[in-house]
Formats: C-alpha cells, structure tokens, sequence
C-alpha cells in the first residue's frame, strides 16, 4: 500500500512532466536562429518566399522560443537576415546551415555562432534539418516583413465613445416616455374636464358615489375570509423561509472577482487546452489542483501578449496587462527573460466549496468514473469569468449517483463485484448509487 | 392510604452512631455545598456593574440576532497555489518517508506519512530486519515537531541572538581552550549513530582535549558493565524473544522500555499458540508491569529478594548450592522456572532489569550455561551507552570548575539527575555551557547558550541500532525554526566544507554501504551492513567496574542481599518513557496500560501496605473519604515518600499485584521547565534515582489532602464475565472442546435453547454480505501487550482530541479505542467463574459479588483492545432519531457528524460503550489548549479526515478513510485489491502483530481463517449484536508444570 519516496520524480506527475517536456523542447534546445538571417527584407522575401505560408510554418517551428519584436528564449527575428547580412556579413547559406544544425555550426568554430550560443545561456537551438530552402525561405519573407501600422484610433477611445452614446440613448428614450406619459395624464384630465362640462351644458346629473362600507372593514367582518388569508399567508411564509433557508450556504453562480482575471474560455475555449493539463492532480487527487504558476509559466514564458479576439470590456491592453500580472506573481522578468527570485503568490479566490464534513474525491470521478469536468463544472470553455455552475448540495451529488452508470469496462477492481450484484440486483448496468455510493459513511467520515 | 413504608438511602442510616450525620444530611437537599457564592458571591462587582437585567437581555437578544444573521454569509476562501510545485508533492495525495527516531531513549525505524510537506502520521517500517515498529511515545513524537514551546532561534543568556554569534562565541572559546587544562566536554545522549560518532572523534582530534560524556537518562549502566566486562564490548545483547520456548524474568518488564525496548514483537510471536505449543513465561517482579501480566506465572517479589531468587535459580541451572532463604512459594516457583528452563534448552531465556552488575552478570552466565538461542551476544544492541561513572565524573569536575566548556545535545540533567539542583549549580562553574534543545528545558534553561535544536524530523542522522543493522534519517519537512543540529554545529567547527548530510554520504558510501547505492539504503531507511564500522565509541576504560569473572562469587554476593522496610521500585511509564514528552499531550492523556490513569504519575503501593499505612480509601460512601467521586473520579491519598533524605509528597495509587513491602513509582513527571502549565504534572522521581539505582530504600507515610485522579477505567475485575475475556490454558485448548471453554452463546427461543447465531434468534433480517468487500478486525488478546501504540496511531489518524485531566475525571475521555485491563478477583480469572457459578442465594450474592469487585493481591491480569465493534445489527443504528448512524454494505457502521443532532441514545444503547460525545469544541477553544488550538498544532491534523464539532458523537470508523483509499487505488489502477491490503491505523500501528485486519470476502487475506479458529469468538455475542471485530481468546500455558 503504501511507498515511501524519496525525492525523486513522483511517478504520478509523470504526464505532466511529459507535457513539459515536450513544450520544453524546442525552447531549450533551439535558439537564435533569427539573428543569422540577414538580407533585407521586402527585397528578399519577394524575392524568395511566401510570407503567410512562412507565418505558418514560424508559428508551428520557431514561436515556441522568438517572437519578431522581442527577445524570448531566443533573439527577436524581424528583418533577421538582413541584419546579419549587413552586421555581419553572414549570408543565407550560413542562416540555413544555423537553423538545420546550430549546434554543427558551433562547433565548427564560427565565431559569431559561438558568441550568439554564449549570449543566450549555452542553450543551443533545436536542429531543423526537416525544414527545405524553401520553408527557410518562407519562414524568412515572413520574417522580413514591416509591422503593421498601428491602428488610426486607439481602442481605448473608440470603447469610451461607444459607452457615451450608449448612456446618452437611454436617457433619451426614459425622457421621451416621461414626455409622452404627461402628456397622456393632461389629455385625459382634459377630456374628463370636457365630458363634466358637456354633462352640466346638457344637465345631466352626475351622481355622487355613494358612501359604502370600505372594504377593509367588510374583510375584517367576514370571519371566513379572515382564516382563508391567514392560512394562505403562513403557507406563504413558510415556503419563503423554507426556500430561504434551503438556499442558505449554496453558492450557485458564485463569481467572485479574481485576483487575475483568467479566461477559461480564452484558455479552455478557444485555445483547446485540456483541463487536467493545468488540473493535473484531478487525476490522482482529492484536489484537482489550482495550477502552480510554474505550469502557467510554460506556456507564457512564450506567450507574452494576448493575440486573439476582443471586445469593448476585455481589450488587448487588458488582457496583456493580466499576463504582467502573472509575470510578476511568478518572478519572471520578461525583459531579461529570466526569473527574478521575487515571487508573489496568487490568493485566488476559492470558487467551489465543499463543507470540511463531506469527502469528494476528484480522481474517482475523473480516472476511474471517467466523467467530463464539465459534468459538475458546466461550460467552462465558455466562462470568461469562472463561476459555480452546480448547486454542489447533497441532492444533487445523490441525483446524479443514481443515474450514473459505473464505468466497468477495462477496470479489473469491478469485474467480479459487478458481475455478482448486478445479478443479484438484476439489472444490466449498476449505478453508482447500487454500487454503494448513497451509503454516508462514503462521503462523510 | 398513606403507606407507612420507609425507604433508606444507604444502609449507614441504620447504624445508629451515625445518626446525627443522617440526621443533618436530611435536612440537605445536597450533600456538598453548592458553590453559588462562586459566580455570585462578590457582590462588590455585582453593584458595580452597570448593566441592568433589561440592558443585559438586550444584549444577549442582539448577540444571538447578529451572530445568526452574520452566518447566513458564506466566508470568502483564499486558495493559495504553489508557485513552482514540488515535483514529488500532488496536493491531496500523501508520500511516506523511511526514517529513524533515536532520541537517546527511543529508538526505531520508521516511515512517516507526509501530506503537502506536513509530516502527520508515524508508521512502522517493515524493511527493518530490528527495531521497524513504533511504540506509544515514537507514534506521539509527530506532534512534538509542531509544539508551540519550541525554542525558535539561538539564545544567549535568554535573549534571542543568532547562529553567527553562538557559533563564533562558542569557536572562540574552544580555540582558546585547545590543548589547555581545562576540559571541553560533550555530554550527549546515546546516538547509536556511526557518522555522529565519527564526527565526534574528528572534534576530538581537533580539540585534544575534549571528553565525551554519553548519559543515558534512566541509565543501563549496569548490564552495559556487565556485558563490556564478559564480552569485552560495551553493548547490551540483542534478544529475539520469538524463539524463546521459556522465558525467567527477574525484574525486567521485557514488553516495556527494558534495554532500550523494541522485544513485544518477538515475544508475541512466541506466544501465540502454535501446533500446539506456545511459550512459556515466569516474571518475578515487584512493580506490576505488562511483562508481569502477560506472565503465565507471576510471583511479587521485593527486589532484595529478587537478587536471592536469581542466584538461587543460577545454582539450580548450575548445580550448585547457593544459599539464603525466601519464602515457600516462591522457592516453588525458582524450582518451576529451572524445570521450565531446562525442558526449553536453548530455546530458554533469562533476564534481569535489576540496576546491580551481579545480577547482569548472572544473568548473561545462566544464558550462557542454557546454550540460549535467544541471546545473541554478536549482534549488539546499541541504543544505550552511557555510563554512570562517568557522569559522576563530570559533575565533580564541573564543581572543581575544570571544565571550560560544556556543550550538551539531548540531554537534560539539571532535571533527570538526582542531584539536579547540584547540576545546575556545577553548570554554574563552567565558563561557557551550550545546550542544543528543542525546548528552553530544565537544563538550557540554566546555560549559557540555547542551541535551538531541529526535530528529527527536520534533520539528517544515521543510526546502527544493532550491530549491523544501519538507518538512515531524513528531513521530512523544511525546519520550522531558525534551528541548527549539534552534528551541523560540530562540523562548522571542525571546519568540515559541507553538511551533515554530505558528511553522513560520504561516511556512508566510505564505511558502511559497501558498494550499494545511497539512494536506495535513503528508500528504504535501512541497510545491512556485513561487517559493523570501526567499534564506536567505547567510553574509556573503567577501571573501577568489580566484575568478577567468578560468576559464583556474584551468586554469593547477590544471594546475601537482604533489606529491612520498604524498597522503592522506579519505572519508567509506558507513556511518558524518560519525561521527554511531557508536553506532548497525546502523552499525557495516554492511559497507563495497567492503572489506566492519565495525566500523572503515582506511587503504586500493594493494597496490604496501605491499609497498613493509613492511605487506602475504601470505596465510596457519603460518610468518610471515598475512593471515588458521586461523578466516578478516582481519589486517593498522598504520601510523604523518602529516599536518602530527599522527601516527595506523591499520590498513592493502590496496585494490585504490586509485591508487598515494595512501592514503585515512575520518571518523566514532574517537569518545570519548557512544559505547558496544565501539562506540568506529577512528581519527579528522578530525585530519588540516587547512584542511577532504580532499586532504593524508602519510608512511605501517610501525608494531608486528597488526590484527584484521571483515571478511565473504574472498573477493575471481570467478576466472572467470561464472555467479555474468554480464556483458557493452553492444555484446554490443545485437548479440550471448543465448546466447552468457548461456546457460542445460546439463547431461548420457543422454550428451546438455540445458538445466538441461528437466524431465528434475530429480530432483523440479515443483509447479504458476500459481495463486495465486508471487514472484520481480528483482536488477538495472547499477542496484545497492551502496549498502547494503537492508541496513539488512532489518535493521529483520526484527529482525536485531547480534553485533559477535568474532563476526563468526568469520564469524557475521548478516546476512540481504549484498551480495558481486568484483574482477577481470585488468584485467577478461573477462581472468579468458579466463585461466580457457586454463588448461592441473595444474601451469599450480596457479598460475594461485593467481593468479587476487589482484585487480588496478586492477580492474574488481560487486556482487551475494545474499539467500535462494527455489529451487524447495531443497537445504535435502531435508535438514532436522525439516523445519523448507519450500517455500509462493507461492514462498517458510518457516523455522519453533520447528520448527529446529539441526543446520545446511540451512546446509551451501545453495548461495548464505544460512542465518544463531544462535550466541547475542542479543536479552537481556549479552555482545551492542548495542540488543536494553535495554528502550529494543527498541522497534525489528518486532512481526510473531519474535525468534529461540539455536540456531535463521535467513534471509531474501522479507519474507513483508509479502507476507501485502498479502494480507490485499486480502481484507479483498474485491478483487484491485494491481499492483505487493507489496513487501519490501529492494525498497521500494532507492533506484537495483535491487531489484523482485512476483507473476509478475499480468502487470500490473513483475516479470513481468523474469523472461526478454536480460539475467535464475539464480545457480548449473546447480546446478537453480531459483531465485525472478532477476538482471540487468550491462552495460558499454565499448566505445563
């Protein structure tokens, strides 16, 4: 049962180390290539490449480590062949030589190799020797085209200009009914006026309405309808005091702000990332595991700037202003590209809150029951803010245990039990709540 | 019609000397006063106050308001990620680490469960070939890492200062002090460690004139003299008591902490009946121990005579005469033993814990002349080193002030020396004294410097427990502290470029491994070793020991002992061992196995001798001093206890067993220093130890006042209930019928006996329980020793609170698993149902059932591990109104704590009274300061399990938490559970192998055949309760003589 560890690589992190590593890889491994590629730009790439077809192959090959404006893992890449050739005096044949095999040309001794391997951490460059000349050549058009001219408004403005004309409409519109609501009153005090006068002109005698008994005093004397009302009003009651009370402690819908505004939809939605990527321990935990920022760095460590859609309420700036956010919990100086040591962790806000009494275990739903998160979490790939999606209260933990099928098919531990109580039971398929899980003592102990 | 009848409280209104008491009692509603004037006596404040009753009505109305309205409001929880997550640490999952505990008094080979980093849960080690199983204190010692009185940084002269300046200060000093005249001292506790020894030899080069003092606490300075001077090598021989086929014990509580502890695994083994034959055990002892009621035999012997009964039994074995005298009974029981011994051969045992170097010396010759297979005099244990004579040493010269510098690590003499007041003034006349110490203790109190030590579970170590067999310590969490360990320190001076660590690999991979990987002896916390490292250290020659190697002269010597009065037996306790964890509360509310008292020390007298001396309490009555409470609470009397002119004023405790003319009493209370005011209990009888002798002359008189016990169990005989302890001898067992020593219970049913177990007796239908899994806990009552490890690992398993000496004089103990003693009434448990079936007529049941209430002087004596017993048809279940508690389809009975509304039926209608209620939130309430009120305590806490609340039962689970991750391991992994698999915290904690548990659906499982052996039966199995834990009936091989 039990093993003991010593430190060395827990067995169960294992997929997630793979995960890393693969992401890892081309980041440590490769490199500078872009320094090397030299020749300018427009003229080149006209020349020699097409440069969307050379953004698609940048992005699968070189974005894990450089970015054309910015030094990452390694240098920034734009106009890169020009660059060297005019400071250097390296040619294409060198730049093709260097993204095939860096590591070769190290240690053929070229001296700018050698300097640019030095100034980058002696992390050579992932060899490419799978790229043609003409993916280079691609890769390179793409690399030598100017930036795109910022746009003529700012965002920024163009959000405030929206939001002003929106306000301004409404009140417009409340204004005009106040105007038209008046106006109705006057016209009917008016024509109510007119009637009085014609009735007077042709006297008629309007009669005065007769002083009864109010209706209050008569519903107080009817002793029947006294009991009726009361009964209804403490039937009433107590529905609203049972249904308050039954509210009471679930949280369903339960949104709080975040310390960083993280997107599940942006990271689950649109980009695809699997959720026990960043809840690994799902698997094999009671917890699923908030993420340690480690595991947001290997992906932002490359991922500087948000690249995807906006809106007026989530901009770019916003967005990348929550990625510094990140960089500054987790110590990590974009700049330099490497971590300062000075790390602030994140106190997220705790969402989902199960009671100390109740045990859920994570793993047994998510390895052996194999259920979606979104079962219990709802549409996260949607949730721009996360929030409770489910009541998390016992009946719902107990409706769904009576539905649920137990997932038996591969799983040794239920092959003999199964078939012994589902035929005791006489059923095809046991639930979860045949196989036992209504007892208490499962959950609470 | 008015009835003239009149009805009496007790039968002392007929007794008409009482009669003006009765008189003035009758006119009293209570018999005691009750204490109004307490809360409303000071009528000063009362006036003073200005809240009216309105004002205060209202107060109260708006608080009740307010604070329901305010928990309406969920709180806001902050979740907390790591930042770069240690690769080995899954939150939610636990890792185990092998380590070893050696304090200098315990010693053992462990693992330690860790959860998020948080060391929670000691367990046994079961790679470890010796010394792999945790006793009471080793599963307790978790929770001294996390006491809130650790020292948290160096100190000098009291005030905080840093490990810069301690370290300069103290290189300084010893540089200035190298080769000079006066002496640098290392007073240590013994460290079975290679590396620490190693280390100290290249101190000791360095600084040329350094002594190494090593003092053992409870000292076993006498069998290491007699050993060194037999053998040539200072160590104590190693016992494997599991081929012992006769074992003779004078003195020794084998089972307990004599020589350093570690033999119950052994000795279970060679008890449990096998093929028909088991061990057999004769104790000649004094104090009761659990060695002394697990004897078959049992004679009380002062320890004077003790010595004449084992040189008589030496000229028995050895055929010759020895002379002096002893009574009848006991000159029977020498014969018994020798015929015992001889018939065993070499498969016979003797020993002695008697502080007398003739008697250890004996002791070894007798095994010798046996051949004794048990013994083995190669493979030394090596957990006690210290040498009295040397400590006598060292304090006179610290009074001559040549000592220059003295620095201790593990140890405390100011308070475990006799003399401790003489020490600390001798501590005065050193010109510098560092002491490395988790606590600001009796000791570091008085030095100059406190070196803050870590835990063991924040350093790195190595130990050689016995020759040969090695283990390593590890870290298991970051220090808590700003604190240094004496190894660390010691190779700063030594200029050694490194860390301990390092040291201990290097040293490891030099000497010790041979070849083997480090990393793998690191796994597994043990290795063994062929060949031991160079002799550790041997303290220098002493040229004073008077061993003879003329065993008959010690024969003579000890066979002329002789003494006059009373003679004081000292002891260490099971659960407070040498006093090092007195502010550990696990400890403190640990019941000694045998008085079942908590929270004290005592001085344990035969009952003939207190009524002799005026301090027995008869049992209760409204008109004189009752042994008990109205509430139940034990009391007793004081003693002025005398040793040497050194008085004490102690509780006395009546023990029964205890050999007349004897009184014992144990270390480890009475601590001053670095300990919780509410756990400062007891007396300390380290001030009797005089000369390290745990055998002294005493006067015992009759003192003022009446002490208040914690004692959980009232109860002491079986009275003839012989379906709560079935027993038997082992000649039964082998020959007789099972259904006349252990039937199963019948009941009547249409005016005809039938079996409790025939369905018809049922008033339930019976579930199917053959699918699935469905556990049973098997309780084997000849391996238990009583020990009590169970206790401790249930309690850290389970986040058991602790209550304190109050609550549990008010019988609110929470323990979830208790382990009941019983003595007999008569000379035996057979006497007792003998007496019960001849009991005749009311008037002869009045009485004797009176009588059968008394244990005997000299008792026989079981234990009984009683938890939950998990019925089938649970009484409690039937009662609950909410149906709180309830039965799973796998044989636990679950308690839901949120469910329980707290109306204790359940508790009432449990036969085995086993339901635990919380009176109190225990776990963040000031009144209950023990370790789960602080933030630094509650890191022991078990996060799968729930903290429980006030007014909810509580009870064991049959660890339930454990059972189902088992489960879901194997799901995860898609296969069938293994064998053996299941476990709880109990039956994985029980050294003696006592307590097994599994799932009874598996026959591959151990606990399978062990539900209908000859020997299994049911607690109370006529009540048809139909229990899931099932016992073993306890065997006496009594009839072999």
């Amino acid at each position: 049962m039990k093993k003991s560890y010593q430190s060395v690589a827990n067995f169960t992190n294992y997929k997630t180390r793979e995960l890393l590593i693969r992401f890892f890889s081309p980041n440590l491994l490769l490199t500078s290539f872009l320094f090397f590629a030299l020749l300018s730009t427009s003229v080149f790439a006209q020349e020699g490449g097409d440069p969307v077809a050379g953004k698609a192959l940048f992005n699968t090959n070189c974005a894990a480590c450089h970015a054309l404006d910015r030094k990452m893992t390694g240098p920034a890449l734009r106009y890169v062949e020009s660059r060297l050739l005019e400071d250097e005096g390296l040619d294409r044949e060198w730049l093709s030589a260097w993204i095939r095999n860096s590591a070769a040309v190290i240690r053929s001794g070229d001296a700018y190799a050698s300097k640019i391997y030095a100034e980058y951490n002696n992390a050579a460059m992932t060899a490419m020797p799978q790229l043609t000349d003409e993916d280079i050549s691609n890769i390179l058009a793409y690399t030598a085209q100017d930036p795109p001219a910022p746009a003529a408004v700012p965002a920024g403005a163009q959000a405030e200009a929206a939001e002003s004309s929106g306000g301004i409409s409404n009140e417009l519109i409340l204004g005009a009914l106040v105007v038209l609501f008046l106006l109705l009153a006057i016209g009917l005090y008016m024509v109510n006026k007119t009637l009085r006068r014609f009735a007077e002109a042709k006297n008629i005698d309007i009669e005065e309405a007769v002083p009864s008994r109010s209706l209050w005093s008569a519903f107080v004397k009817n002793e029947f309808l006294m009991l009726v009302t009361s009964i209804f009003f403490l039937l009433a009651s107590a529905y609203y005091a049972y249904g308050y009370f039954m509210q009471l402690g679930v949280d369903q819908g339960y949104q709080p702000i975040q310390p960083i505004h993280f997107s599940h939809k942006i990271h689950a939605g649109e980009n695809k990332i699997d959720c026990k990527y960043c809840h690994s321990s799902a698997r094999v935990s009671k917890h699923s595991g908030i993420p340690s920022l480690n595991i947001c760095m290997n992906c932002h460590k490359s991922i500087y700037e948000y690249g995807g859609e906006t809106t007026v309420e989530y901009s770019k700036e916003f967005y990348d202003g929550e990625i510094r956010k990140l960089y500054a919990a987790a110590g990590w100086d974009d700049a330099n590209q490497e971590y300062t040591g000075e790390t602030q962790p994140v106190k997220w806000v705790r969402i989902h809150n199960l009671p100390d009494f109740a045990y859920f275990n994570h793993s047994q739903h998510v390895s052996v029951a194999g259920l979606e998160c979104q079962t219990c979490h709802g549409p996260v790939e949607e949730m721009e803010i996360m929030y409770q999606y489910s009541p998390l209260t016992m009946g719902w933990c107990i409706d769904c245990h009576k539905e649920t099928n137990i997932q038996v098919k591969d799983n040794g531990y239920y092959a003999k039990i199964h078939e012994e109580l589902s035929k005791k039971y006489g059923v095809e398929q046991l639930t979860a709540a045949q196989m036992g899980g209504l007892e208490c003592g499962k959950c609470h102990y | 019609m008015s009835s003239n009848k009149k009805y009496w409280k007790s039968v002392e209104e007929l007794n008409p000397e009482n009669s003006a008491a009765v008189e003035a009692l009758g006119h009293k509603e209570f018999v005691e006063e009750i204490p109004v004037d307490k809360f409303l006596g000071d009528k000063d404040k009362l006036e003073a106050s200005s809240t009216t009753r309105r004002d205060f009505l209202k107060y109260v109305g708006f608080s009740t308001a307010a604070a329901s309205l305010a928990a309406c409001e969920g709180p806001v929880i902050k979740s907390i990620p790591y930042v770069v997550q240690p690769e080995e640490i899954v939150p939610g999952v636990a890792n185990y680490y092998a380590t070893a505990i050696a304090n200098g008094y315990d010693f053992a080979n462990i693992l330690i469960k860790t959860r998020e980093g948080r060391p929670i849960k000691v367990e046994n080690n079961n790679l470890a070939e010796t010394h792999g199983h945790s006793n009471a204190r080793v599963q307790a010692s978790v929770l001294d890492l996390y006491d809130s009185y650790r020292v948290a940084s160096p100190m000098k002269d009291g005030e905080d200062s840093s490990w810069v300046e301690l370290e300069s200060d103290l290189k300084q000093k010893l540089d200035q002090l190298n080769g000079g005249g006066k002496a640098i001292v290392l007073l240590t506790q013994t460290f079975a460690s290679p590396s620490t020894y190693k280390l100290i030899e290249e101190f000791k080069s360095k600084y040329t004139n350094t002594r190494h003092v090593v003092y053992d606490a409870i000292s076993e300075s006498a069998a290491l003299d007699a050993f060194e001077a037999k053998y040539g090598s200072r160590g104590l021989a190693h016992y494997d008591f599991s081929k012992a086929m006769s074992i003779v014990c004078f003195g020794a509580d084998i089972l307990g902490d004599w020589q350093g502890g570690g033999n119950d695994a052994g000795y279970s083994k060679s008890r449990i009946p096998a093929n028909g034959q088991m061990s057999h055990h004769i104790q000649f002892e004094a104090n009761m121990t659990i060695t002394g009621a697990k004897a078959d035999k049992r004679v009380a012997l002062k320890p004077s005579e003790q010595k004449v009964a084992l040189a008589k039994l030496y000229g028995k074995i050895s055929g010759s005469a020895v002379t002096g005298s002893l009574p009848a009974h006991v000159e029977e029981a020498i014969d018994i033993a020798a015929a015992s011994l001889k018939r065993a051969g070499s498969k016979g045992v003797v020993t002695t814990g008697l502080s007398d170097i003739d008697a250890q010396a004996l002791v070894l010759e007798i095994n010798e002349l046996l051949s004794s297979e048990v013994m083995n005099t190669e493979s030394l244990v090596m957990t006690r080193q210290g040498s009295d004579s040397d400590v006598k040493q060292l304090i006179s010269d610290m009074n001559s002030g040549s000592v220059g510098a003295l620095i201790m690590s593990g140890v405390n003499p100011a308070y475990t020396l006799p003399n401790g007041q003489e020490f600390a003034e001798a501590l005065a006349n050193v010109d510098m004294s560092v002491s490395f110490s988790m606590k600001a203790d009796e000791t570091a109190s008085q030095s100059n410097y406190i070196a803050a030590a870590p835990h063991y579970l924040e350093s790195w170590g190595d130990v050689e427990l016995v020759k040969g067999h090695f283990g390593l310590v590890q870290p298991t969490i970051r220090p808590l502290f700003d604190t240094k360990q004496f190894q660390d320190v010691l190779l700063g001076l030594t200029e050694f470029d490194g860390t301990y660590h390092d040291y201990i690999k290097t040293n490891w991979e030099e000497n010790i491994l041979n070849g083997s990987p480090f990393n793998q002896a690191l796994h597994d916390g043990v290795f063994v070793g062929t060949g031991s490292s160079e002799s550790t250290e041997t303290s220098e020659e002493q040229e004073e020991s008077p061993v003879t190697s003329n065993a008959s002269d010690a024969a003579r010597r000890l066979a002329a002992a002789s003494s006059s009065g009373m003679e004081l037996v000292l002891y260490p306790k099971i659960g407070m061992g040498d006093g090092q964890g007195a502010n550990n509360p696990w400890l403190q509310e640990f019941p000694d196995p045998l008085t079942r008292t908590t929270w004290d020390n005592y001085l344990t007298i035969s009952e003939a001798d207190a009524k002799e001396l005026g301090l027995f309490l008869d049992r209760s009555n409204f008109f004189n001093q009752s042994s008990h409470d109205a509430t139940g609470g034990l009391n007793g009397k004081y003693a002025n206890v005398t040793v040497n002119g050194v008085t004490l004023k102690a509780p006395v405790i009546v023990q029964p067993g205890q050999a007349k003319g004897t009184v014992g009493m144990s270390f480890g209370y009475g601590r001053t220093e670095g300990v919780k005011s509410e756990l400062k209990t007891g007396v300390n009888a380290y001030a009797f130890y005089t000369d390290f002798n745990s055998m002294q002359s005493v006067t015992v008189e009759a003192a003022e006042g009446k002490h208040e016990f914690a004692c959980v169990q009232l109860h002491n005989t079986l009275m003839g209930r012989g379906d709560v302890i079935r027993e038997t001898d082992l000649k039964t067992l082998n020959t007789g019928h099972k259904e006349d020593w252990n039937p199963i219970p019948v009941v009547s049913y249409e005016h005809k006996e039938i079996l409790v177990r025939n369905p018809k007796a049922d008033l339930w239908d019976s579930f199917d329980r053959s699918i699935g899994h469905h556990f049973n806990l098997s309780i084997d009552l000849n391996a238990c020793t009583g020990c009590g490890a169970c206790i401790i690992a249930c309690h850290a398993e389970n986040n058991v609170p602790v209550v304190g000496k109050e609550e549990i004089r008010r019988s609110r103990d929470m323990h979830w698993l208790r382990i009941d003693r019983y003595y007999s009434s008569e000379e035996s448990f057979e006497g007792d149902n003998q007496k019960k079936d001849d009991i005749k007529g009311v008037k002869s049941s009045m009485q004797e059932f009176g009588e059968m209430e008394s244990p005997a002087a000299n008792p026989q004596v079981a234990f009984q591990p009683i938890m939950c017993q998990h019925c089938n048809h649970a009484p409690c279940e039937t009662v609950c109104p909410v149906a709180a508690t309830s039965h799973g389809r796998q044989g636990q009975n679950h308690m839901a704590y949120n469910r329980c509304v707290g109306t204790r039926y359940c508790a009432n209608n449990c036969p085995y009274k086993v339901r635990r209620f919380n009176w109190f939130l225990y776990n963040d309430n000031d009144e209950f300061d023990y370790f789960m009120n602080d933030d630094l305590g509650r890191m022991v806490i078990n996060p799968d399990v729930t903290v429980r609340s006030r007014g909810v039962m509580e009870k064991c689970s049959l660890c339930i938490q454990m059972t189902q991750k088992t489960i879901l391991d194997a799901k995860r992994d898609g296969r069938e559970v293994e064998p053996n698999a299941f476990k709880t915290a109990c039956s994985a904690a029980c050294p003696s192998g006592a307590i097994v548990f599994g799932d009874i659906n598996n026959e591959n499982d151990d606990i399978t055949e062990l539900t209908d052996t000859d020997r299994s039966y049911r607690l109370l199995e006529s009540v048809g309760t139909k229990p899931n834990v099932v016992y073993q009936a306890l065997i006496r091989n009594t009839d072999e003589v």
